[in-house]
């Protein structure tokens, strides 16, 4: 097995060959989930807790249902009616929680590099489910199992990642992983959505969308995140439809089988033309949601495997103490 | 009383030589220096043929007196002071509240007596800093004040900085600004650019420097005021500031120390210590301010000393304070700039002593006959580690924990008077 890593903060610093690891154990879990009996005792005993500083449906669910699928028990906390509302700083928070020994912790938190501030205060194994502007690391890798499920490879592929990529995790994620599996990255969007510097990260920028979906393969959009917006990014939202929104007509500049994406939640009419999302022939949006359980089950049953050697050695060293 | 250190090297700013030779206090002033023999009854120190050269003096330190004493003492900051080199403290006004009336100041100069160094004031320039009113100018001037500032607060209102400028200029009075257009830099974390991006975290373009510098600039041009901008940091504000100087206009320029031998790069993982205010900038960026302080353009280099506590640095970078002390970490870090062999070390002294002095009207700053005796004798090739909590400062986020660093402090003179190795009874 090659995936070494005591936490899953980003992909930036995973290997390539961590990253295949994580994709093939992945697809055993998706075996797994199609049956009727889908419960395994991979982390029986061990206790995982999701802390969701920011608003999650989708991602706090798929964590909560990998936990319980691999027999750990998982527990949610809410993080905006906790303490952290009575003032409580993230690191206090933190060491309250690892004096309870939970096994693996799962963090989204607002503010980039908040994830990892937290992992260097306690003693499991910490996923990053989203911190700030920065990294989404199991998004990326769910999107590349569905890539690889629906294409054959993950690598030597033609990528355009469309829209809000200046608030996007997802797409700075996405960028990393694409980039050390050796793919051609080519970003679209509006140049006051896009981050400064960004080109120097070996991927072509495109302020038109037509153009940069010429030849593409997998054509993967982006949330307009309203929520992020601090105001006038764009002019309105119809204007970017009619610019950036994935509709058919530009979705022919693609390859005839290019899939495409979309993370969720979807604004139907302003980034992705609805008849495109329901599109099954093209759109695998529902297949992400699928691989994103697998892909979390996989990188925690990873996770617990390392932590558990850790342990071990642990162990064996006070003996010899 | 009479004092005689023989066997040093004379590092001197004005005439940007080093030369050999021994240095005579008398009543706390250098009466003479060169090739001198030592008089009957002085008393000598031998300096071992180390560094001899003018206190530091450091424009723009924040000490947490008045309302954030947890932070930083008078006490603790000219302690940290002395060890530092620096025998003068230029304190800003951005304290709670505000120095901001000829009272507290008058509080400030009484607390200030507990520090073994000098320190001199600055007063807000507008009424609680915020950019609103212009402070009682002339009763601060005759309170102690050496120049007026908002510090990092910088008020979009042209109308009453415009009056303020013009009040000040009828006054002699100089006005220290932040050079920064806040629409830009509202929120920012990091110079934007790859390293922003790759963080996932808000930057601000260098370019909110130069506008902001510019508009000051055309202030300065309207109403003849002394200007003094803090901070210069990027390549894009050189070509403004020279413009002005070439224009005759009366204005100089300061950069920090950590500006100068850190770059954006250096915050790696969200190491909040190098959360700076404005951010810590490219390496061309860099490279152009070291340049700019070689040819002059750049006049003072200081150490924008910004105490934090532990708690308010233990926090998300978006979230954690700003700034990192810097009083005695100035020398060693500037003598990294004198090992790279970027600027000589009278270079160094002429924009860490001589420069802020003059700007402000003091006699330090000199290595000459009838100059004060405020001085610093160093090892500059002597290597350490820094522990930060060795710091005499009471805060002790510094950028430069556990980095290898050249350059003790052997001794630091105030008056004549030896004000480190600390004396303590």
């Amino acid at each position: 097995m090659s995936f070494r890593a005591r936490h899953l903060l980003g992909i930036e610093h995973l290997a390539p060959e961590e990253i295949r690891t994580v994709l093939d154990l992945a697809d055993r879990y998706v075996e797994l989930n199609r049956r009727t009996v889908k419960r395994t005792d991979v982390l029986a005993g061990m206790t995982q807790i999701n802390m969701f500083f920011e608003n999650s449906t989708r991602t706090q669910s798929s964590f909560e249902l990998a936990g319980k699928r691999l027999g750990a028990d998982v527990m949610n906390m809410s993080m905006q009616t906790s303490s952290v509302k009575k003032g409580e700083t993230l690191i206090d928070t933190a060491l309250t929680l690892n004096a309870m020994h939970p096994d693996l912790l799962v963090v989204r938190h607002a503010s980039s590099g908040a994830v990892e501030l937290l992992s260097q205060k306690v003693n499991c194994a910490v996923i990053n489910a989203g911190d700030g502007k920065h990294e989404h690391p199991t998004q990326a890798l769910l999107d590349a199992l569905t890539i690889r499920r629906s294409k054959g490879r993950i690598e030597g592929l033609t990528v355009a990642i469309c829209g809000d990529v200046s608030h996007s995790r997802v797409a700075r994620s996405n960028l990393f992983l694409l980039g050390k599996m050796k793919n051609r990255i080519r970003l679209i969007g509006p140049p006051t959505l896009m981050p400064s510097g960004i080109s120097e990260f070996g991927c072509e920028v495109f302020e038109n969308m037509r153009e940069g979906l010429e030849g593409a393969d997998v054509v993967m959009m982006l949330r307009l995140q309203k929520e992020r917006m601090d105001g006038g990014f764009i002019p309105s939202e119809r204007e970017y439809f009619f610019r950036y929104g994935l509709d058919a007509e530009k979705l022919a500049c693609a390859k005839p089988d290019a899939i495409v994406m979309h993370p969720g939640p979807m604004n139907r009419g302003v980034e992705i033309d609805g008849t495109i999302a329901d599109d099954i022939t093209r759109s695998v949006i529902q297949d992400q949601v699928e691989m994103g359980v697998a892909v979390r089950m996989a990188v925690m049953d990873l996770l617990a495997q390392n932590l558990r050697a850790e342990r071990g050695r642990a162990a064996v060293g006070d003996v010899y103490v | 009383m009479t004092l005689f250190l023989q066997n040093a090297r004379l590092i001197d700013p004005e005439r940007l030589t080093e030369t050999p030779g021994n240095l005579l206090i008398e009543a706390g002033r250098i009466v003479a220096l060169g090739d001198i023999a030592v008089p009957e009854g002085a008393e000598v120190i031998d300096c071992a043929g180390k560094c001899l050269a003018p206190g530091i003096v450091d424009l723009g330190v924040k000490i947490g007196e008045p309302g954030e004493r947890h932070k930083e003492s008078f006490r603790t900051a000219g302690r940290a002071a002395a060890a530092g080199g620096v025998t003068t403290v230029i304190a800003r006004p951005d304290t709670l509240p505000a120095i901001d009336t000829p009272e507290s100041l008058e509080f400030a100069t009484r607390r200030a007596a507990e520090a073994p160094v000098r320190i001199r004031h600055m007063a807000a320039l507008t009424k609680g800093r915020d950019g609103r009113e212009m402070t009682e100018i002339g009763f601060l001037m005759d309170a102690g004040a050496v120049a007026f500032t908002d510090a990092e607060a910088v008020t979009t209102d042209a109308k009453v900085l415009s009056r303020a400028f013009t009040y000040a200029r009828a006054l002699g009075a100089m006005v220290v600004g932040h050079p920064q257009e806040p629409g830009l830099s509202h929120g920012a974390a990091v110079t934007s650019g790859k390293f922003a991006s790759l963080r996932g975290l808000p930057g601000v373009s260098p370019m909110a420097e130069r506008i902001g510098l510019e508009r000051d600039l055309a202030l300065v041009e309207m109403t003849g005021v002394r200007y003094h901008a803090d901070q210069i940091t990027s390549a894009a504000s050189l070509p403004a500031l020279a413009r002005a100087k070439a224009a005759g206009l009366d204005v100089t320029a300061g950069v920090s120390i950590h500006h100068l031998t850190l770059n954006e790069f250096d915050v790696g993982e969200y190491r909040t210590f190098f959360k700076m205010t404005p951010p810590l900038r490219s390496e061309e960026d860099r490279l152009a301010a070291v340049q700019a302080v070689a040819d002059g353009l750049i006049d003072v280099i200081c150490s924008m000393h910004t105490p934090a506590d532990e708690e308010s640095k233990r926090l998300p970078f978006e979230q954690a304070a700003s700034g990192a002390v810097g009083l005695e970490t100035l020398l060693p870090a500037a003598l990294r700039l004198y090992h790279a062999g970027a600027l000589s070390l009278p270079q160094l002294f002429r924009a860490m002593a001589l420069n802020p002095a003059k700007r402000l009207g003091l006699a330090q700053g000199r290595l000459a006959e009838g100059a004060p005796a405020d001085l610093v004798l160093f090892d500059p090739d002597a290597p350490f580690v820094l522990d930060r909590f060795t710091l005499h400062s009471k805060s002790k986020n510094t950028p430069f924990d556990g980095t290898r660093m050249e350059g003790k402090v052997l001794a630091t003179f105030v008056a004549g008077v030896q004000v480190y190795p600390h004396n303590e009874k």
